[in-house]
């Protein structure tokens, strides 16, 4: 069967593949009694009616640009990273160690070196499965998920035993000092004299979020070691007869992967929350792998996907807020997404290139 | 440490192998014909949650366990069209169903039940009960082997026998029947199967219909024998701890029952000891909760013996290629 045009390839099987996972959700919402239309309308006013709606989809979008483009290089290397949750839980305590523990004259200068040690510790993070899949065979998707559980575990070790202030009861480290607190929109936006987003978590990450997008799209397409890494990802025999080392690339990219994840962390711990607590990540390393997937692992497909993920999620909280359906609600979406977009991409992409060798036929 | 402690902790190391060494089997049912299954988590959760919703509505455990089954075979039906039927990548299919039974068993559960996402506790008929073997108590004053039967041997829920059952049933099936050579053909060399003119869609099918109904014990053991209803969250990533004992095991049943009873074990002393005191060095209890994580990564690490998979293991299988 001859393939698909590129475009068909790139936007429509995903397009349809998400509309998919969209109508099975509407029978979802059908199905525990609520009228799936109904819940869209609150969904749409609660993350894009107004500015403040924006200011958290924003805000949350760009979490999933960190954990989507985490995921999307591992995957250009053929590596499927789950662990971009315990990478961002590491990251976060990369970014806290750095905030409290360093002087920073100005915020711009914290946001450089917390977000370095973010993503070195994110990066860490993803060092032992990398090594472990490149020099022992490990799968890494198991031990990925496993560094999870001992993520979590370290950082609740962490805020109850070590980083807690004494006679606080609750698991998080103290604030950081205000020379760290990052500008958000709504400072930036009341700066160039706009009233915008009041009271929104949106901040000065989203701008390290696209730049990240840029970077990654160099990477991947326009540098020795991109190129390197999506032979190696296409075809590991052909790679190692072209004379790249295996290793060397596992690591690199798992390297670079966990460093995007952790970088996550100046958005949610340095941007929103100001110290670090528990469960600060919030399941944004899973969701990236569905905005990954959505966005067939290209820088702008993950933004678009990422700021889809963003919408749902704010509105989502919207709906658990004003209706009868929970949060977990996304999570149903989420799953439908990775299943529609990544493992069931042929039932789409089937009848689809049949549709198009037929148009051919006719056309000839 | 007196003989006494020994045999309980080794007592509740056998209870809590139990779902572990189901979904093990369920997985190596699944990896023997080719299909990896990262899913046995998500499957295993559906299953608690149907099985303790219907034990709880009708208040009988065997129609709990019915519904189990039947809430894990629709995730395995899911898993086997999207990486059967349409060859996609079982990896994220696997991850797809975790996922869609986290977010599910929350959202049917706060609809029918209005707990939060729990279901309520079980009572009376709508759980398993420990069954107590003959002589039991009679056997009790026979030095050693007495307290043994009677404390370790005796005493558990039927699903715990019937677990240990299916691994002599599961080696049986896969090394001396017809169907079990070709089922493991298929993980192997699955073109060989085909041109001897079996299907291998349909083997590879009946392989991950095994490991729903296996998984769909395991749940309902969780649910409606271990503990007394349905949590959010409630496998607490026991379908991965499944998964690397069936490294472990390297794919054979009878090392899957060592594999998970070492991981039962694991639980049992970290339930008993939530934290050791070594020398002057108290080892906090985070990291005692951690530990069959990071053994779980040393094993995969291949420290304890190099382990092969199914030579096809999450090939999808086009014909004529």
């Amino acid at each position: 069967m001859e393939p698909l045009p590129r475009w068909a390839d790139m936007v429509l099987t995903p397009l349809i593949s998400v509309l998919l996972a969209f109508a099975i959700s509407a029978l979802v919402i059908l199905a525990i009694g609520e009228n799936p239309w109904e819940a869209l309308k609150v969904m749409v006013a609660g993350a894009l009616g107004s500015s403040y709606g924006w200011g958290f989809t924003l805000y949350y979008a760009t979490n999933f640009v960190f954990t989507g483009l985490a995921v999307s290089v591992a995957y250009h290397a053929g590596l499927f990273n789950i662990g971009g949750e315990g990478q961002a839980v590491l990251g976060g305590l990369g970014v806290a160690l750095a905030c409290l523990f360093i002087p920073w004259p100005h915020w711009s200068l914290a946001l450089i070196g917390a977000g370095a040690a973010g993503a070195l510790f994110g990066a860490a993070w993803a060092l032992i499965p990398a090594i472990l899949q490149a020099r022992r065979g490990s799968h890494i998707v198991i031990t990925t998920i496993m560094f999870n559980f001992i993520a979590a575990a370290l950082l609740n070790h962490m805020l109850v035993n070590v980083l807690r202030p004494t006679g606080s009861m609750d698991p998080a480290t103290r604030a950081f000092p205000p020379a760290t607190h990052l500008p958000t929109l709504s400072q930036m936006a009341a700066g160039l004299g706009l009233d915008w987003g009041r009271h929104t978590p949106a901040n000065v990450s989203l701008f390290v979020a696209v730049l990240a997008c840029v970077l990654v799209w160099l990477l991947i397409w326009r540098t020795r070691l991109g190129y390197e890494i999506r032979a190696f990802g296409k075809s590991e025999p052909a790679a190692l007869y072209a004379g790249i080392s295996p290793t060397r690339i596992t690591v690199l990219a798992m390297l670079i992967s966990g460093g995007l994840a952790g970088l996550m962390a100046v958005n949610n711990v340095m941007g929103e929350a100001e110290r670090l607590v528990l469960n600060a990540v919030e399941g944004a390393g899973f969701i990236g792998i569905a905005v990954a997937l959505m966005g067939r692992n290209h820088p702008l497909g993950v933004a678009l996907a990422a700021l889809l993920f963003g919408f749902l999620y704010q509105g989502g909280g919207t709906l658990a807020l004003f209706t009868q359906i929970p949060r977990e609600l996304i999570t149903v979406i989420q799953a439908l997404v990775i299943l529609f977009t990544g493992a069931l991409d042929n039932m789409v992409r089937m009848p689809l290139a049949r549709l198009f060798a037929l148009h051919r036929k006719r056309g000839a | 440490m007196d003989f006494g402690t020994v045999l309980q902790i080794m007592d509740s190391a056998l209870r809590l192998m139990t779902p572990l060494l189901l979904a093990c089997l369920a997985g190596l049912w699944s990896e023997r014909a080719g299909v990896f299954d990262i899913g046995l988590e998500g499957k295993m959760l559906m299953a608690a949650f149907t099985a303790a919703s219907v034990a709880a509505v009708t208040g009988n455990a065997w129609l709990g366990l019915a519904a189990g089954i039947a809430g894990s075979l629709a995730m395995s039906v899911v898993h086997g069209v999207a990486s059967i039927t349409f060859r996609g990548n079982q990896l994220i299919s696997g991850v797809a169903i975790n996922f869609l039974a986290s977010g599910l068993t929350v959202l049917l559960g706060q609809r029918i039940f209005q707990l939060g996402g729990r279901t309520p506790s079980l009572t009376g008929e709508a759980r398993f009960h420990a069954i107590h073997l003959p002589f039991a108590q009679e056997l009790r004053g026979v030095p050693v082997v007495g307290p043994v039967y009677a404390e370790l041997v005796s005493g558990h829920t039927i699903l715990v026998y019937v677990a240990v059952l299916c691994v002599p049933l599961t080696w049986w099936v896969l090394y001396r029947t017809r169907f079990g050579l070709r089922l493991r053909a298929v993980g192997e060399n699955p073109a060989s199967v085909d041109t001897a003119g079996v299907s291998v869609q349909r083997l590879r099918y009946a392989a991950v219909m095994i490991c729903g109904v296996l998984c769909g014990l395991a749940g309902t053991y969780l649910a409606t024998a271990l503990s007394a209803g349905f949590v959010r969250e409630m496998t607490a990533g026991r379908g991965y701890i499944a998964l690397a004992a069936l490294i472990f095991a390297k794919w054979r049943p009878w090392h899957a029952l060592l594999a998970t009873f070492l991981f039962g074990l694991m639980e049992a002393v970290a339930n008993r000891f939530p934290s050791i005191e070594i020398g002057p060095l108290t080892v906090p209890s985070m990291f005692v909760n951690a530990l069959p994580y990071i053994l779980t990564v040393i094993i995969l690490a291949g420290f304890v013996g190099r382990a092969t998979p199914p030579r096809a293991g999450g090939e999808p299988y086009v014909k004529e290629r």
